[in-house]
């Protein structure tokens, strides 16, 4: 007896169930994702001083805490990123190492970052030091730190699933050689960006079926015409596929909005950074719909 | 109890939907970008600060502030590297502790003298001010995280080296080497420890790393025959003279000469 009216009460809810997802397929379901990016924030943990020659009062920890928890609000379903170059600027990271940038970035809810050059600056060691006090985790496609003491601690990639949105992150880092020094890289091997991204394209787009397809990147904006061959954003957007943002850093860039770039298939890549120092907190808010015939007619980029 | 019939029904409804169901999402939902929007929004005193944040930053601000405002020493004058043409005194000052700190360093690994210190007039970034002086003094002359590296560079070099100085017209601190500048613009009677500077002798220099990669187009470090690093900030250079002395001493003799 009380196994049939176990089965019946299963039934009866997964029918109910059923009877619910089932009718929302049928009307176009928009879904909204938010992706909140920085990039060398360089330990600015206190805004700068009033009497600051270029950025006075801009920027400040708990100013962007407050800004995000705003926006969380607004749209639960939110990706917080970091494209590197978190440590070494202020006394904090001389200091404490990197520890309180961590802590701090763990409170916001960081949901992932990447490594730039100056996140080796106490050593790949020093990097390693810090990884207790970070709750989000680490990606970097063209890093191999196999032979280092941050094996186990990067990810080539994440997957994440937001409001039944799937969306692939993949990392990618600057080349240390003549930029780092070997002794504080070590066994850090670096491989090349696009060939990296190739792979990583493959696996998010092809394999997993991600909806949605980021770089996090630490290669730089652009470089001048006698660095002609040195891989950036711009590059690696023309260069690739698949790829549907790329959120950078290394450059201290400021845009007045995010570039449009077409990629190898001439699909429109959006590249984005904010500068530096925290000073800005980048928004891209990405619109999705699941009625064939509004996708048929292309995606609208508002910046 | 359950009615039998009640309970076939439901059973019937339940293979209805879950075959629905399964064909729906065998059918993989596809999600398309529609629309895009990109802003950038500044962090200014408009937002409001989160005081669980202040709160848990407040302990090691203080504890930085504390340590960087005890006093180390004492300047009898202000420091101002506006103060001369060719050389002045906080760019003798920096260049001498750097070259004597380093030195100790130097003797001890390689056994070597340093012969003579150049720094970058552009890399000095504040006063010395009159009065007490911490290590936040040094944090505002020094913010950037330069190593200590010494160069061995050949006497051509050094020549270049001088050549540049004259070139860029700026007092870029210097200790242990001497020169004249000509009517012509050209150096004369240049002197390395007091000895006249030999094209193919090597002479140990010390500067810092961002420098001897040819930084401020110091390009004649990139000539350089062999490259040591001393590992020392050059911020902590200054940080550890002022722990020793009491007293700020600025030397102020003639080291470049015009005629």
């Amino acid at each position: 007896m009380k196994r049939r009216e176990f089965i019946e009460k299963t039934a009866a809810s997964t029918a109910f169930l059923s009877l619910g997802l089932s009718l929302s397929s049928f009307k176009p379901d928009i879904k909204h994702i938010t992706i909140l990016h920085t990039n060398d924030v360089h330990s600015h943990i206190d805004p700068f001083p009033l009497d600051d020659p270029r950025n006075p009062n801009m920027g400040g920890v708990a100013r962007r805490a407050a800004l995000i928890e705003t926006i969380r609000q607004e749209n639960p379903n939110v990706l917080l990123l970091d494209a590197g170059d978190i440590f070494q600027g202020t006394p904090y990271f001389n200091y404490y190492g990197g520890e309180l940038e961590f802590k701090l970035m763990s409170m916001m809810k960081y949901d992932l970052s990447t490594i730039g050059n100056h996140d080796f600056d106490n050593g790949v060691d020093g990097l390693t030091a810090q990884m207790p006090h970070a709750t989000f985790e680490f990606v970097s496609a063209n890093y191999d730190f196999k032979n280092t003491t941050m094996d186990g601690f990067v990810k080539p990639f994440k997957i994440f699933e937001k409001n039944g949105i799937k969306i692939g992150v993949f990392g990618l880092g600057i080349e240390l050689e003549g930029l780092v020094d070997k002794k504080m890289y070590k066994e850090t091997v670096w491989h090349n960006p696009v060939e990296t991204t190739q792979d990583m394209v493959r696996i998010l787009k092809k394999e997993n079926k991600c909806d949605l397809v980021i770089c996090l990147s630490h290669l730089g904006y652009k470089y001048s015409k006698d660095d002609s061959n040195k891989i950036s954003d711009l590059k690696l957007a023309e260069l690739t596929k698949d790829i549907d943002l790329i959120i950078g850093g290394h450059t201290h860039t400021f845009l007045d909005k995010p570039t449009i770039v077409k990629n190898l298939e001439g699909k429109e890549v959006l590249v984005n950074q904010v500068g530096c120092y925290g000073i800005n907190l980048g928004r891209i808010d990405f619109y999705f719909d699941n009625d064939k015939s509004k996708s048929a007619n292309g995606k609208s980029i508002i910046v | 109890m359950v009615n039998l019939k009640n309970y076939n029904d439901v059973l019937k409804l339940f293979v209805i939907f879950l075959t629905f169901f399964l064909s729906v999402s065998c059918s993989k939902q596809n999600y398309n970008v529609t629309k895009i929007e990109g802003k950038q929004i500044a962090i200014t005193d408009k937002e409001k600060q989160s005081p669980q944040f202040e709160n848990f930053i407040k302990p090691y601000r203080d504890h930085i502030d504390q340590d960087l405002s005890s006093v180390l020493a004492y300047s009898p004058e202000t420091l101002d590297k506006s103060s001369g043409k060719w050389q002045t005194p906080i760019g003798n000052l920096l260049a001498d502790v750097t070259l004597q700190r380093g030195n100790t360093i130097f003797m001890t690994r390689e056994k070597k003298n340093i012969d003579f210190c150049i720094l970058n007039h552009g890399g000095i970034r504040s006063i010395l001010p009159k009065g007490n002086i911490t290590s936040r003094t040094a944090f505002e002359i020094m913010p950037f995280e330069n190593s200590l590296v010494v160069i061995a560079l050949k006497g051509e070099q050094v020549l270049e080296l001088v050549d540049y100085f004259i070139a860029t017209k700026k007092p870029h601190p210097l200790s242990g080497i001497t020169f004249t500048i000509g009517k012509d613009n050209v150096a004369k009677n240049i002197l390395v420890q007091g000895k006249p500077v030999e094209k193919d002798a090597i002479y140990y220099v010390a500067t810092n790393d961002y420098l001897s990669n040819g930084g401020d187009n110091m390009n004649f470090f990139k000539k350089g025959v062999q490259k040591f690093d001393l590992n020392y900030k050059l911020r902590n250079i200054l940080i550890d003279y002022f722990k020793e002395v009491d007293t700020i001493t600025a030397k102020n003799d003639v080291r470049i000469s015009e005629e």
